[in-house]
């Protein structure tokens, strides 16, 4: 029962590491319709940028809650402006061109970001220690164990979630992206600015990875150019299982897969299966709700 | 319409010449007149601390060499290669090495998955390849022109197995695999056969992928076997991370490894999670072995006060054994050159006297670590 209990907080907080980084692929896929694969390395770049961050921002003082604040926050700005960039350089000058070339552009910009980053004069490829953010504590509930991070993860998952949620339904900037979202050409004429609409959902889409990508590193300090590979996989599956385009159903995906994930991990003999069995699952669900969980099924216009 | 083919025209016309004129200088570059040996290693990625360790210890043996004359009246060109620690690339350098540069042996890797990546090339070119550290019984079976200086895992497996029941007083054990290890599995296939033939008992046995960040659903499945020790025959990066999360979910279990531990990273990222644990490995810098003693010396002075660690002393040994051969054979002809290793006996290395056997391994003593306030002390030293 312990040990049940254990790998239900295990797969909770890993999930909701997907989560967060399944709201940003299923947010871009809303307005834009296309999957950012770079996406998993701008969380790399996060994680990178609280690594180079933290001595600065700490100073002498070591790991606080003010200091991790400041730390996230200048990471999701830099991250921000990095999602601006990507899209300024790679994805707007395809506007208007086949969905396809843009996606293979993304995963252009994908290997571009990891290969540049295992580059000596840049990161390098060697795994680097995370520096603490927080101070950790460790909390008992009989044998189960609980990090106190987890659950700052977790409650924080769920705050962006709202947090997007509320930007997307009730500011202007969410009512264009819906706009751009619902009908491109149509939003145009009304007079939204579509440069500006993409341009800022790929800031808030980085910025989110950033905080992911901190997180991630938060949980497992040591940190690596490739770190954004599995859990760029993982989330984009997460969305896909939740119906990509629809946040709550990321989010639903994301703590779906972390617990598949560990259940499966969790049974000796099947560990090596772990996500083979995920992704199995994965198939089954498209099979019967081929839109996702919480996705609607929109019939291709002809 | 015609201006745009004759542009295009140019252009192909200026491709051409630049890349004639690049290997044009490619091939005067490689025109050395020393002999040639290649060396691959992980310089960069996720075990960057072996592949640098490694070199440096080769680097140094070469420089001896080459200051105390060269072999054969030549000089040794050591042509060193990365291969990322990633898959795939040992391959693709090696076939580099042995077909561009032309060298007359190859030095590598301390991975054995890596090593096992290479070693058929050598083998089918007939160019002898000598790994400093590979521990996998399978890399020198793969045939008679592959050879290494260290101790396999056969051994290892045995001597962790006979600490595990003796030092941790273990009965029952649970064993952590990294499935995409050649030498993760081979340790852990060997330590359990040794381990159950004493009458110890395997109670969990859980994989992990190399390079994965979260064990905890592995961790929480061991600790509910409730294991008097965990064994993680693994590489430091992913050991470090386990121990931190084993410590999270408060699996206090005795963990020891084998020699992929050795590495400074693994108490930088481990930190405090690391203290206490245990590993084998093949020599220790803390060893009052006078040829040790003198090694140390030379190394700190040659890269700014660093201690070398085994990986570094096996890199000496194994660029030292292929020197000492060539010697013997008077030539570097392939073929003269693997006889001549294949007859290497009491040769004196930095770590111990080696003599390679007709399995073409080197069987030498064993030294078990524990890591105490962020260092690695010497325990035990054991004889095969």
């Amino acid at each position: 029962m312990d040990w049940l209990l254990q790998q239900l907080i295990n797969g909770l907080a890993l999930g909701s590491i997907y989560a967060l980084v399944a709201l940003g692929y299923t947010m871009v896929y809303g307005v834009l319709r296309f999957i950012n694969f770079a996406h998993s390395d701008v969380l790399m770049l996060g994680a990178f940028a609280a690594y180079f961050l933290a001595p600065m921002v700490q100073g002498a003082g070591g790991a606080s809650v003010m200091s991790a604040f400041l730390i996230v926050i200048a990471a999701a700005i830099i991250c921000a402006l990095i999602g601006m960039l990507i899209e300024f350089l790679a994805y707007r000058p395809l506007r208007g061109r086949p969905r396809l070339t843009v996606l293979i552009t993304a995963i252009g910009v994908s290997l571009f970001l990891e290969f540049t980053g295992q580059h000596k004069a840049v990161f390098g490829a060697n795994t680097k220690p995370f520096p603490k953010l927080l101070p950790e504590s460790t909390l008992h509930f009989g044998a189960v164990t609980m990090q106190s991070n987890d659950i700052i993860i977790l409650v924080f998952t769920m705050l962006l979630l709202a947090g997007l949620w509320a930007v997307i339904q009730h500011t202007r900037a969410g009512m264009a992206m819906r706009a751009v979202a619902f009908n491109e050409k149509a939003a145009m004429l009304m007079g939204v600015n579509l440069n500006r609409i993409i341009s800022f959902t790929f800031g808030l889409g980085s910025a989110l990875a950033a905080v992911a990508g901190i997180f991630y590193a938060m949980r497992s300090p040591g940190i690596d150019p490739l770190m954004g590979m599995k859990p760029g996989l993982y989330a984009f599956v997460a969305a896909v299982i939740g119906g990509i385009g629809n946040l709550p159903g990321a989010a639903l995906g994301g703590l779906l897969l972390g617990l598949l994930e560990t259940f499966a991990g969790g049974i000796p003999g099947l560990s090596n299966y772990r996500d083979g069995i995920a992704f199995a699952i994965l198939i089954v669900i498209l099979l019967f709700k081929p839109a996702g969980l919480l996705g609607r099924l929109q019939p291709e216009k002809v | 319409m015609k201006t745009r083919f004759f542009n295009r025209l140019t252009l192909c016309g200026v491709a051409a010449l630049s890349i004639s004129l690049g290997l044009l200088l490619a091939g005067c570059g490689n025109s050395g007149s020393g002999i040639k040996v290649g060396e691959f290693a992980s310089l960069t990625g996720k075990e960057a601390t072996f592949g640098n360790s490694s070199h440096e210890g080769t680097l140094m043996a070469v420089d001896e060499i080459n200051a105390a004359g060269g072999v054969l009246g030549k000089k040794v060109d050591l042509i060193t290669e990365d291969n990322l620690s990633k898959a795939g690339e040992s391959a693709t350098v090696v076939n580099k090495l042995i077909s561009r540069d032309n060298v007359v042996a190859i030095l590598g890797e301390v991975a054995s998955s890596r090593s096992l990546e290479a070693a058929p090339i050598c083998q089918a070119n007939k160019i002898p390849m000598i790994s400093p550290s590979s521990t996998n019984p399978k890399v020198t079976e793969t045939g008679d022109y592959i050879f290494r200086v260290c101790f396999n895992d056969i051994l290892q497996g045995k001597i962790l197995a006979t600490f595990a029941s003796g030092k941790l007083q273990a009965k029952k054990v649970a064993i952590f695999t990294d499935v995409k290890s050649d030498y993760s599995k081979g340790l852990a296939k060997y330590f359990k056969e040794h381990f159950v033939a004493a009458g110890g008992q395997v109670v969990a046995e859980l994989d992990f992928n190399g390079g994965d960040k979260d064990f905890k659903a592995q961790l929480t499945a061991i600790k509910a076997a409730n294991p008097d020790a965990v064994f993680i025959p693994a590489y430091y990066t992913d050991v470090a991370l386990i121990c931190i999360q084993a410590k999270q979910i408060g699996l206090a279990a005795p963990i020891f490894g084998g020699d992929g531990w050795e590495s400074e990273d693994l108490v930088k990222i481990g930190k405090d999670a690391v203290e206490g644990t245990y590993f084998s490995t093949h020599s220790s810098a803390d060893s009052p072995d006078p040829s040790i003693k003198k090694f140390v010396e030379g190394y700190r002075k040659k890269f700014n006060g660093k201690t070398p660690d085994a990986m570094a002393m096996l890199g000496y040994d194994s660029a030292m054994i292929l020197v000492d051969a060539m010697k013997r054979a008077g030539t570097t002809d392939g073929d003269k050159v693997r006889d001549a290793l294949a007859a290497t006996k009491d040769f004196a290395g930095v770590t111990g006297k080696i003599t390679i056997d007709a399995k073409r391994d080197a069987t030498k003593p064993m030294v078990i670590l524990q890591i105490k306030d962020g260092a690695f002390k010497l325990v035990d030293t054991v004889n095969p």
